[in-house]
């Protein structure tokens, strides 16, 4: 119990100082920061329609936040996630659309198995090689990787083959046997939910309960003593990545099977990005992922009515995300305000002795 | 056809408005990852620059003074990064992101705090085009070198100028030196925190005016994440480049003349998605040594702890 | 002569060891001036406090008439001391004149590549050292940028030259070079101190030698006028050996036999066609200064570095090409020197730790999942019989002392039953009570039957423990003894590179 209120503190100062920021910031543009982020909070979280949103917007960082996360606490930093999630996309819509005739329950599982090994092979085969055997640094690769995707997924809807007739470039509709269902009817919260939490789950037990969870953290936190202790750290690099973008590309799936049913085009999900956010903020826990989910999810629905309730733009609610990451990069800020804190607190009963 | 494609003088006129904006940061990340310090920050710096030279030369009725105030507060942003990395040892790959994150959101919220939900104003001054008399009359080579932004022009320069300034000057040599062995450079009497500092903000100032040229230069105007990944796709030139301000420019030229012509032949022909991809494809295999192996500099990325 | 660098009862104590204990040395003009010392008797602390690096807790240095109190490597070079520290404070990527003038560049703005490469040819001619200066360091052997190192000393005008362990590194014909420019640079007159612990080099280099030992000096002589024997003396000191009772034991058959191993590591030849065998029921003690290939041989028979050539049997079946893993269930446990970089997962819980070479196989784990219940119970046991304090299994590695830390090592490998124990530096930097703690299982396995490979820079370790002393140098094993038929002298000579001659060897 004591762990883990010890691994809350950072996130939980980071998140106030920001939140300070933010409303100091409210002030002197002339806002009420009450006001502002009482509607962001209701907006989020206030109403059955409101917290199904924020939920279904919190599973594709889940999912993906899960994929960084692995990857980090294999030593690797994986910030292509974004492109692993578009290559999911493409293949699950791919799928979705063309393959007739099957039950849904086989069509969905054909979509996710299809599309995870997709991703996976996307982060693990060009990265994760490159990394095993050049030592090439995965930051670059993964991000060149994306880019790759990214105008794949244009080629592929403006004038490559899951283009659909018309002046939108976007992909043919999914079909119904390949739509997840709807756990609150009217909004976007599918049964993506579930699978996100399983996920979740099988991602802790699989960490913390596997020979495999066990080798990728031994080769994350010490690659000599891993060596030593006859773990093939080459290999473990690429499963590391490959797993990673397994869970990036999920998050794609879900996506498109339980939300927008079909490709649009466009630059960015956002989720790749916002993913690495989540599993910095969540310290590379699962569970972590899952609660880091939820708030970034929450200040991205709730500041669009924090905007139109109080006028204060959305945008905020970015600025606020990245203090909350700065703060928690730059370590030694946190502990100074932990340590001054603490000061104050452990001399106060020496004042009335 | 494709020879037709080439010959077109605004297909290359269009390479250099294009490679401009990844040139600027892409020196600017040479100067900074010299030093030592892997600076993923250019994206969110661009958007700085972008938006400040939009604002200072609203208010100032100059694009002069709104590029001088870009660069300002890029150097400024740079300042804070150098002190989180250099002096406090954080992961520079993070504080980067994060930097980014906080800028597109900063400058999307300013804009609609300053400027309200209809854009930038159009009265905006924006950096002016030159004409240079002699070129522009050449036929072919006049459409293309002879009436350009002036910041196109300043670019050029300015990789020369960085050219000479790190390979041929004493604080060059001295800013490489601590990007390839802080411990050494120390030893040697170079204050090592300085000398990143300086390579930080001198990349941060050249990225920002990266974002002045898309602002002031480009479009007149701010508009919410404009810097669109260049900052990123400068890191791609910046390595393709192998650390070199003259290898950054060319790299960056691909990279542009990758983007001028798949606008040409939007709709026709090859597909533009996949010309644009080759850039990146080519900076993954110059990592892998399979195109002209790249090597950053030795202690990049690495945060430097005297004591120890 | 003039007394150029004058030390006085210099003292210098870090958390928990006296590193310099009144230390004084005295360096005259033109004099070659060798400090010699076994590891750890604090002659780096001493060049280290000279040039800045370490401020002395007490006493003073003065360069001749100059009393000197430096905060930094900077206002030591400004007074005229250079140092050319055992690894190289080089950057490879620029060219020898660039790292020659670098921090002291001539001119303002610009660059004046013409002039420097200029001045650096007449100073290398000055010195007699051929260099090209527009040559990138990176590509120079190491002899070569050892070159560099000094030419950058005297670039700066350096009154005093310090060569810490400066033959280390080097090759033969790169050290007989080296020696031809130390001796130029004597007759012009330039003072040079250097540490070394090869009495051979100091015997030819040097015009006076102070041995230490301990943290002391202990004495200061003419090279000329003393022998080996007398310095070797000096250097190992006559202290009485911890005594530790053993029971004799017969030596049984040979489970780890080694033929003709070469082992490379970087550019060089780290050993040499070494070839010995280890018995059950005997320790076997490798003696060595640090550096000579010891640690490089221990790797390679763990399977960590490859063998160039030769073979490794371990109970007579060829290993020379398996895998850690296989060589680790064959029966091979091994007690890394490092036990922080590569013993232990830090930040792994206990649990975690103890099971790091068979967290894959039953009952720790089944179908590919940790069992966490057997996991816990033979951390407990393992704690338990290990005495590892505090007795909780899940907390992590890094809030453990040093050895209790040893001690889950200890625990992990010997309780897998192995037929070999290479125990490689098993009581460095602990405190009496693990060391003693850690002798009497070493001895345990002994009694055991077990062979034990035990690798240590301390010589008192080896003399205590070993049933059999081979001495390892330059790569080499000079000689095996039984103990009690060698003295602690003849292994320091034997150290140190000297011959015993004939009379000595077995």
């Amino acid at each position: 119990m004591n762990k883990i209120i010890k691994e809350l503190v950072t996130p939980f100062v980071a998140i106030i100082i920001a939140i300070l920021i933010g409303a100091c910031v409210m002030i002197l543009t002339g806002h009420n920061p009450l006001t502002a982020y009482g509607a962001l909070f209701s907006g989020a979280f206030g109403s059955t329609v409101n917290l199904s949103n924020t939920m279904a917007n919190a599973i594709p960082l889940i999912l993906s936040g899960l994929g960084v996360a692995i990857a980090f606490k294999a030593g690797l930093f994986n910030i292509g996630a974004e492109g692993q999630y578009w290559i999911g996309s493409m293949a699950a819509v791919w799928i979705g659309y063309s393959v007739h005739g099957l039950p849904p329950i086989l069509h969905i599982s054909l979509a996710v198995l299809v599309s995870i090994l997709a991703a996976g092979l996307w982060a693990g085969i060009i990265p994760g090689l490159a990394k095993a055997l050049v030592g090439a640094h995965e930051v670059i690769t993964t991000m060149m990787m994306s880019y790759i995707a990214i105008f794949l997924s244009h080629y592929m809807l403006e004038n490559g083959p899951m283009m659909q007739p018309g002046f939108v470039p976007q992909s043919p509709v999914i079909l119904p046997s390949a739509m997840l269902g709807k756990i609150v009817d009217r909004t976007q919260l599918s049964w993506g939910l579930v699978i996100a939490l399983v996920v979740c789950v099988i991602v802790y037990w699989l960490l913390y309960k596997t020979t495999l969870g066990y080798r990728l953290r031994a080769v994350g936190l010490n690659s000599r003593a891993a060596k030593y202790a006859g773990i093939n750290v080459s290999f473990n690099l690429v499963l590391a990545l490959f797993i990673s973008g397994m869970l990036a590309g999920l998050a794609g799936v879900v996506q498109m099977l339980g939300v927008q049913h079909r490709l649009y085009d466009s630059f960015s999900s956002g989720y790749g990005f916002t993913a690495i956010v989540v599993a910095i903020l969540a310290n590379n826990n699962p569970f972590g992922v899952i609660l880091a989910s939820i708030f970034f999810a929450a200040l991205s629905t709730g500041g669009q009515s924090m905007q139109l309730v109080s006028g204060v733009p959305a945008h905020l609610t970015d600025v606020i995300s990245g203090i909350i990451i700065f703060l928690i990069a730059s370590k030694d800020v946190i502990s100074l305000v932990q340590k001054r804190w603490r000061r104050r607190h452990s001399l106060a009963p020496v004042k009335e002795a | 056809m494709l020879w037709d494609t080439l010959a077109r003088p605004d297909l290359w006129a269009a390479t250099l408005a294009m490679a401009t904006p990844i040139a600027l940061p892409a020196l600017g990340g040479t100067f900074s990852e010299r030093s030592g310090v892997v600076n993923i920050a250019m994206e969110g710096i661009m958007l700085i620059g972008a938006f400040f030279g939009v604002l200072f030369s609203f208010y100032t009725h100059s694009a002069w003074l709104g590029l001088l105030g870009a660069l300002l507060m890029g150097a400024l942003i740079s300042a804070l990064f150098a002190y989180v990395t250099v002096s406090l040892g954080a992961d520079q790959v993070i504080v980067g992101m994060s930097i980014n994150i906080f800028a597109a959101g900063l400058t999307a919220f300013l804009l609609n705090t300053i400027f309200g939900y209809g854009g930038t104003p159009r009265e905006t001054p924006a950096l002016p085009n030159l004409t240079i008399p002699g070129i522009s009359d050449i036929p072919f080579v006049g459409p293309i070198l002879g009436s350009q932004n002036v910041v196109v022009y300043l670019m050029f320069f300015l990789v020369f100028a960085s050219h000479y300034f790190l390979f041929h000057t004493n604080l060059g040599l001295r800013i490489r030196a601590v990007g390839e062995n802080p411990q050494a450079a120390d030893t040697a009497g170079l204050n090592v925190r300085n000398l990143r500092y300086l390579g930080v903000m001198i990349g941060g100032m050249l990225s920002s005016l990266g974002g002045v040229y898309l602002a002031l230069g480009l479009l007149n105007s701010f508009e919410v994440n404009m810097s669109g990944g260049r900052g990123y796709i400068a890191m791609a030139a910046m390595i393709f480049g192998k650390w070199t301000p003259f290898g950054s420019l060319g790299a960056a030229l691909l990279f542009g003349f990758a983007t001028a012509l798949s606008m040409i032949l939007q709709g026709g022909g090859i597909s533009s998605n996949i010309i644009q991809m080759l850039p990146y494809a080519l900076t993954i295999l110059a990592l892998t040594g399979l195109v002209g192996r790249s090597t950053a500099p030795a202690a990049d990325g690495i945060p430097y702890n005297p004591n120890k | 002569m003039r007394t150029c660098l004058e030390v006085r009862e210099i003292t210098k104590s870090f958390p928990g060891v006296l590193a310099n204990d009144h230390v004084n040395l005295t360096v005259r003009e033109g004099e070659i001036h060798a400090i010699l010392g076994e590891n750890g008797a604090g002659k780096s602390t001493l060049v280290k406090i000279i040039y800045g690096l370490y401020k002395p807790d007490s006493g003073s240095i003065r360069l001749y008439d100059q009393e000197l109190n430096f905060a930094s490597p900077r206002q030591a070079i400004e007074a005229g001391i250079g140092m050319v520290h055992q690894h190289f404070m080089l950057i490879p990527a620029l060219t020898v004149a660039e790292n020659v003038v670098l921090g002291g560049e001539p001119g303002r703005i610009h660059y004046r590549r013409k002039e420097n490469v200029e001045i650096v040819r007449q100073l290398a001619k000055q010195y007699h050292m051929e260099l090209d200066p527009d040559a990138k360091v990176g590509d120079l052997t190491v002899g070569l940028q050892q070159r560099v190192e000094i030419l950058k000393v005297f670039y700066r005008k350096a009154k005093l030259l310090i060569l810490d362990e400066p033959t280390a590194m080097l090759t033969p014909q790169e050290v007989e070079e080296l020696i031809l420019v130390m001796e130029r640079l004597r007759s012009q007159g330039v003072p040079i101190v250097f540490i070394s612990h090869k009495l051979d080099e100091v015997q030819r280099i040097s015009d006076r030698v102070t041995v230490m030992r301990a943290g002391k000096t202990v004495n200061t002589v003419e090279t000329k006028s003393t022998t080996p024997q007398e310095l070797a003396n000096l250097m190992v000191g006559r202290e009485v050996v911890l005594h530790v009772s053993k029971p004799p034991q017969k030596l049984g058959e040979p489970v780890l036999q080694l033929e003709d191993i070469v082992v490379s590591s970087g550019r060089n030849e780290k050993v040499k066609k070494v070839s010995f065998d280890v018995h059950r029921g005997e320790i076997f003690g490798l003696a060595g200064i640090d550096g000579n290939g010891q640690f490089e041989l221990v790797e390679a028979i763990t399977g960590l570095l490859p063998c160039k050539t030769g073979r490794i049997r371990l109970l007579g079946k060829d290993i020379t090409s398996s895998s850690v893993q296989h060589r680790t269930n064959a029966g091979i446990a091994y007690i890394p020197q490092d036990r922080q970089l590569d013993g232990l997962v830090m930040d792994f819980e206990l649990t975690e730790n103890f099971v790091l070479r068979d967290f894959s196989k039953a009952p720790f784990a089944r179908l590919g999942q940790m069992q966490v219940k057997p996991i816990e119970e033979y951390a407990t046991r393992l704690s338990e019989d290990f005495d590892v304090r505090p007795r909780r299994i899940h907390a992590f590695a890094q809030n453990l002392s040093g050895g209790n830390q040893q001690k889950v090592i200890l625990a992990r490998e010997v309780s897998r039953n192995p037929e070999l124990l290479i125990a490689a530096q098993p009581t460095r930097g602990l405190d009496v009570g693990a060391i003693q703690f850690i002798h009497n299982k070493l001895l345990e396995l002994r009694s055991d039957g077990k062979a034990i490979l035990l690798v240590s820079l301390e010589l008192d370790e080896i003399l205590a423990l070993s049933d059999r002393i081979g001495v390892f140098y330059a790569g080499r094993l000079m000689g095996i003894f039984p103990s009690g038929q060698v003295t602690r002298e003849q292994l320091g000579l034997l150290m140190t590179g000297v011959d015993l001659g004939s009379g000595g060897r077995l």
